[in-house]
């Protein structure tokens, strides 16, 4: 079964730490565990995605800038 | 007899019913955001009803006991977790010394208060445990909680596990939330037509939403009449000769995006309030998420003290089930 990534927060998503800079992981890339995958921006500040546990074949669920709510898949691996 | 922070969730914060008295020197009386749900969560848990207990936002923090207590969590519907264990929200539950509790994903509205048998005894500032982060006031040395912080409890011996509030009695916003809005002071500033589109317009909450304001966008730009801006004015239209702001007042910097002030509300300045929700509504919006569509209706000073009234009553029937 694919592992899930979730936004603990209800927020906007980002896939970048910056607008003029690459995604934290690319689609299809691997991760390690405690690696960042993406922010939520909520009340002025960034919250950090992290992956709980290593894992490979990254699948984004939700594009870029999307609002996302408290508990939303983020991203799928393997 | 206190209480271990393992982690500290996003912004949790020790509240209580706030300060009132002091705004008049720029502090705000800060406390609980829906002061509801907190005075129905220290009944829960036998406590006097401005006891102090922990606003979380968003998520919850995970918490270890040191000492056997009963909790209860109201506001949110955010999961509580007892050893991995889900728990009744609203209700007193029993906790053994070397528990943790815990939350899940939040389900629907923003804020949980997490009350605890013999309140949160942290040193009181100015008559309050309250935390104003930006004033580094009350709470643990004037900040949320942080993971390490040990939070001391008073003597709690007056719970009753098992306690439970009525669903009935429960409330969080409706989608779209509706917040009644008394008209103010510079009501005459805007155009007829901006006075009606404020009140048809649907209203977004914005990433910008915190315990000093709310910003709401989406709604038409409001256009305000001409007039040569008076002595100690700002030169844009939105701006006024400083003023106070009341809890609730809604300022519109550049006549843009709704801005409407909450318990750690700034206490004056330039710009405009196109009027005030009503103190009625204050909870609910302590209960908003971002991007959660919101109306402004136009309410009058009856309905306005009618609705204070319900609200009142409310509490009251909150306290006879749990008496």
């Amino acid at each position: 079964m694919a592992k899930e990534i979730r936004s603990p927060l209800p927020g906007t998503f980002y896939r970048r730490p910056a607008p003029d800079q690459p995604p934290f992981v690319e689609d299809g890339g691997s991760v390690a565990a405690g690696q960042v995958i993406g922010l939520v921006e909520v009340m002025k500040t960034f919250h950090e995605v992290k992956a709980e546990e290593a894992g490979s074949n990254l699948r984004f669920r939700v594009e870029n800038e999307e609002p996302v709510m408290a508990g939303a898949v983020l991203a799928e691996m393997d | 007899m206190a209480i271990d922070v393992i982690k500290p969730g996003l912004l949790t914060t020790i509240q209580d019913l706030g300060r009132p008295g002091y705004f008049h020197l720029g502090i705000p009386m800060g406390g609980a955001m829906d002061r509801l749900a907190l005075r129905a969560a220290n009944l829960l848990v036998g406590n006097p009803e401005d006891a102090a207990g922990l606003e979380a936002v968003f998520m919850g923090p995970e918490l270890e006991f040191t000492t056997d207590a009963t909790v209860a969590v109201t506001g949110a519907d955010l999961p509580v977790l007892l050893d991995g264990e889900e728990q009744p929200g609203w209700s007193a539950i029993p906790v053994r010394a070397g528990q943790r509790l815990g939350f899940g994903y939040l389900r629907a509205g923003a804020r949980a208060y997490v009350a605890v048998s013999g309140g949160i005894a942290t040193p009181p500032h100015l008559g309050s445990r309250s935390t104003y982060a930006i004033g580094a006031l009350g709470g643990v040395q004037g900040r949320a909680i942080a993971a390490g912080d040990r939070l001391p409890l008073g003597p709690g011996n007056a719970a009753r596990p098992g306690l439970t509030v009525p669903e009935a009695l429960r409330r969080l916003p409706a989608s779209p939330c509706e917040l009644r809005v008394l008209p103010g002071l510079y009501w005459h500033r805007i155009t007829g037509d901006s006075q009606r589109a404020f009140f048809e317009d649907e209203w977004k909450v914005a990433l910008e939403a915190d315990r000093m304001g709310y910003r709401f966008r989406g709604g038409r730009p409001l256009e305000f009449v001409p007039r040569r801006q008076p002595f100690g004015a700002g030169s844009d239209p939105s701006n006024i000769t400083d003023a106070c702001y009341p809890y609730g007042s809604i300022q519109v910097p550049g006549g843009t995006e709704p801005i409407v002030l909450h318990r750690d509300a700034v206490s004056g300045g330039g710009y405009f309030m196109i009027g005030t929700v009503i103190s009625a509504d204050m909870d609910l919006i302590g209960q908003l998420q971002p991007h959660m569509p919101v109306r402004f209706r136009q309410v009058g000073m009856e309905e306005a003290l009618a609705a204070r009234r319900e609200r009142a009553a409310l509490m009251a029937r909150i306290r006879a089930a749990l008496a």
